[in-house]
């Protein structure tokens, strides 16, 4: 299955691959409209400390920690990828807690938000791969 | 002090309506014009820090920003010039040579705009390269005057070793110092797809690169830094550096606060000194002393690899080139005075040579007038900007060119000039890691690749287009070139006729 990786050596540390996230998953035609005076909560976060930067986001883990924890079944994998049923979602945070990475978050519309490799919004592929100027995240079969 | 003010020469205009205050172009700024003023809660810009590299702009996920050049002004002088006036207070101000980058910006003649290339019509067929063989392969190196059979009536090899080339250009010298890891990753592994060579400059080669030995060129300069037995034998040909074309005549000089550890070991030198190479190579004073190097190298070589020589075109660069032709070169490089560099004093780079085309054409007028043409391959580079040019070069006599100026475009260069800062934004002209690894080889070799690859689509369009199918007949055939608003005189050098003769 196509994955998304990041390669630290590439990492500028720019933080576009947030913005580029929250936009995909505003369902605003512009990244103006989505993110003008907005602060944003991305899925896909820069971890970054002493010259070092790496983007950290869902892994799709094979076996995947917060799917066994999830109570209400919202957390499901298809096709590999991890996914949320936002209507299942009781907020119960359980997800968030056992995820190793925190790739889950809270969110302002349903209980929680994570990666969904951009399959549900209008892309249909990572944003987050496209917009990064310097292939530190890529998104592919390894 | 107020009198050394000078108002800066670019603004940076940012749409208000389009910023979402990202920072990306704060966070990508090595020269910290860009800040997010927290009590405004806006990005601003400190534009006097502007080198106008378009790092920002290009990155910017908004298109919020843009560059403009300044219209504040001096009172209109034609020939007290805003610039003119501007270095004279900068060198009041400082006492200071003034420096510059990459090449010659001055308005001089561009001679291969005012060629134009023939095409064929009715009488001779045009090939079609798509459906017709066309090669743009070619070999640099000195070729047998005559055949020689031994008494059996068998061949006798006789052949000097040669380069092969799939296209006809390759990568000029630049140094690693003066460019970074990753740009010289990018151009070895390119050089390698393409089938063609890049350059190490005179910084020696990377450990890490001796894997590119076949397509590398080593070169030894004056300051014969990194030169020693192993790195002569991993290269495909070695080149001595008489010249560039950037600054004729001098020498080059890497800071110390470049010369890093990997610097260090690769140029053999200590960590934090200054790389200075001397104007002359001091044991060169004579054809007859170059000849000594060239067999010294070839000794040393065991007589595999052919020897290169690179001047740069000066004024009386044909009878330079002579010489070096019968020093045992066996490729001479001619590098024009539009050719780039990493740091060179802004008079010498800006007053101080002559135009390639010029000079190429001489040198290969005085070359066949003497009979040796065929003893070297006359390489030129210094600002091939196309597939035309290339052609043009060719026509006028170049086996092939070097580029490393467009080289450098493809990698991310945006011609700021501003390579002697080391505060390079695309990663290319700096030593510093954070900005060395916004240099992605893997990014850079494919984008040197297409280019090339689009220049030798061209390049075979034209040929085609001309009933040319082979470099070997468009090398010095001249009569496909025509002049276009030159002086007769201009025409006699570079030996073609004018448009609608």
């Amino acid at each position: 299955m196509k994955r998304i990786y990041v390669n630290e050596k590439w990492c500028l540390g720019c933080h576009l691959c947030e913005y580029y996230c929250a936009f995909a998953n505003s369902g605003k035609s512009s990244m103006v409209k989505a993110l003008k005076d907005h602060k944003i909560a991305p899925r896909i976060r820069i971890e970054e400390r002493d010259g070092i930067s790496f983007a950290v986001n869902c892994r799709h883990c094979t076996d995947p920690l917060c799917v066994k924890g999830c109570i209400s079944g919202a957390l499901t994998i298809v096709d590999g990828a991890v996914q949320i049923d936002s209507d299942k979602c009781v907020g119960c945070y359980t997800c968030i807690l056992s995820c190793p990475y925190g790739a889950l978050s809270t969110s302002n519309e349903g209980a929680i938000q994570k990666c969904e490799l951009c399959m549900k919004n209008a892309f249909g592929q990572p944003l987050c791969v496209q917009g990064c100027p310097n292939k530190a995240i890529v998104y592919e079969e390894r | 002090m107020a009198i050394d003010f000078l108002y800066p020469q670019y603004e940076v205009v940012r749409n208000y309506d389009r910023c979402i205050a990202c920072r990306a172009c704060e966070r990508q700024c090595a020269n910290e014009v860009h800040f997010y003023d927290p009590e405004f809660q806006k990005m601003m810009a400190d534009e006097s820090k502007c080198v106008a590299c378009h790092r920002c702009v290009s990155l910017c996920p908004t298109r919020a920003l843009k560059i403009v050049k300044t219209d504040h002004t001096f009172k209109a002088n034609a020939n007290w010039t805003g610039k003119a006036i501007s270095e004279v207070y900068r060198q009041a101000g400082t006492g200071g040579v003034l420096l510059s980058s990459m090449g010659n910006p001055e308005p001089y003649p561009i001679y291969w705009d005012k060629m134009l290339i023939n095409a064929s019509q009715v009488t001779n067929p045009s090939i079609d390269p798509l459906r017709e063989p066309m090669e743009t392969r070619t070999f640099l190196g000195k070729k047998p005057g005559k055949v020689e059979r031994d008494r059996d009536g068998r061949l006798v090899p006789n052949l000097s070793p040669q380069l092969e080339l799939n296209v006809p250009v390759m990568f000029s010298a630049m140094s690693y110092g003066s460019i970074s890891y990753n740009a010289h990753a990018s151009l070895a592994r390119a050089a390698c797809a393409l089938g063609t060579y890049y350059n190490t400059g005179e910084g020696g080669l990377h450990q890490d690169f001796y894997q590119y030995g076949p397509h590398t060129i080593v070169q030894v300069a004056s300051g014969r830094f990194g030169v020693h037995k192993e790195y002569l034998e991993a290269g495909a040909a070695i080149e001595i550096k008489m010249g560039q074309g950037a600054k004729p005549g001098i020498g080059g000089h890497l800071p110390g606060h470049k010369v890093g550890p990997d610097i260090s070991r690769t140029r053999m030198i200590p960590e934090g000194t200054d790389a200075i190479s001397p104007a002359p190579h001091h044991d060169i004073y004579s054809i007859e002393d170059l000849r000594q190097l060239v067999f010294s190298l070839k000794e040393a070589t065991a007589y595999k690899k052919p020897v290169m020589v690179k001047i740069a075109a000066v004024h009386n660069v044909a009878a330079i080139a002579s010489g070096v032709a019968r020093s045992g070169a066996d490729i001479i490089c001619i590098d024009g005075y539009r050719g780039g560099t990493g740091a060179a004093p802004t008079r010498i780079r800006d007053n101080v040579g002559i135009p390639i085309e010029l000079a190429l054409a001489a040198v290969d007028q005085r070359l066949r007038d003497e009979g040796i043409r065929d003893q070297v391959s006359v390489v030129v580079g210094g600002s091939i900007r196309n597939s035309a040019d290339l052609l043009k070069a060719i026509a006028l006599g170049a086996d092939a060119c070097y580029i490393a100026t467009a080289a450098l475009l493809a990698l991310g260069c945006h011609l700021c000039r501003s390579c002697q800062t080391g505060k390079c934004n695309w990663g290319i002209a700096t030593q510093r890691p954070e900005l060395v690894k916004r240099l992605n080889p893997e990014i850079g070799a494919q984008r040197l690749i297409n280019l090339v690859t689009a220049w030798d689509h061209e390049l075979k369009e034209m040929m085609g287009g001309m009933g040319i199918n082979s470099i070997e007949a468009l090398r010095g055939n001249r009569l496909m070139l025509r002049g276009i608003g030159l002086t007769q005189k201009e025409l006699d050098i570079l030996g073609i006729k004018h448009a609608g003769e």
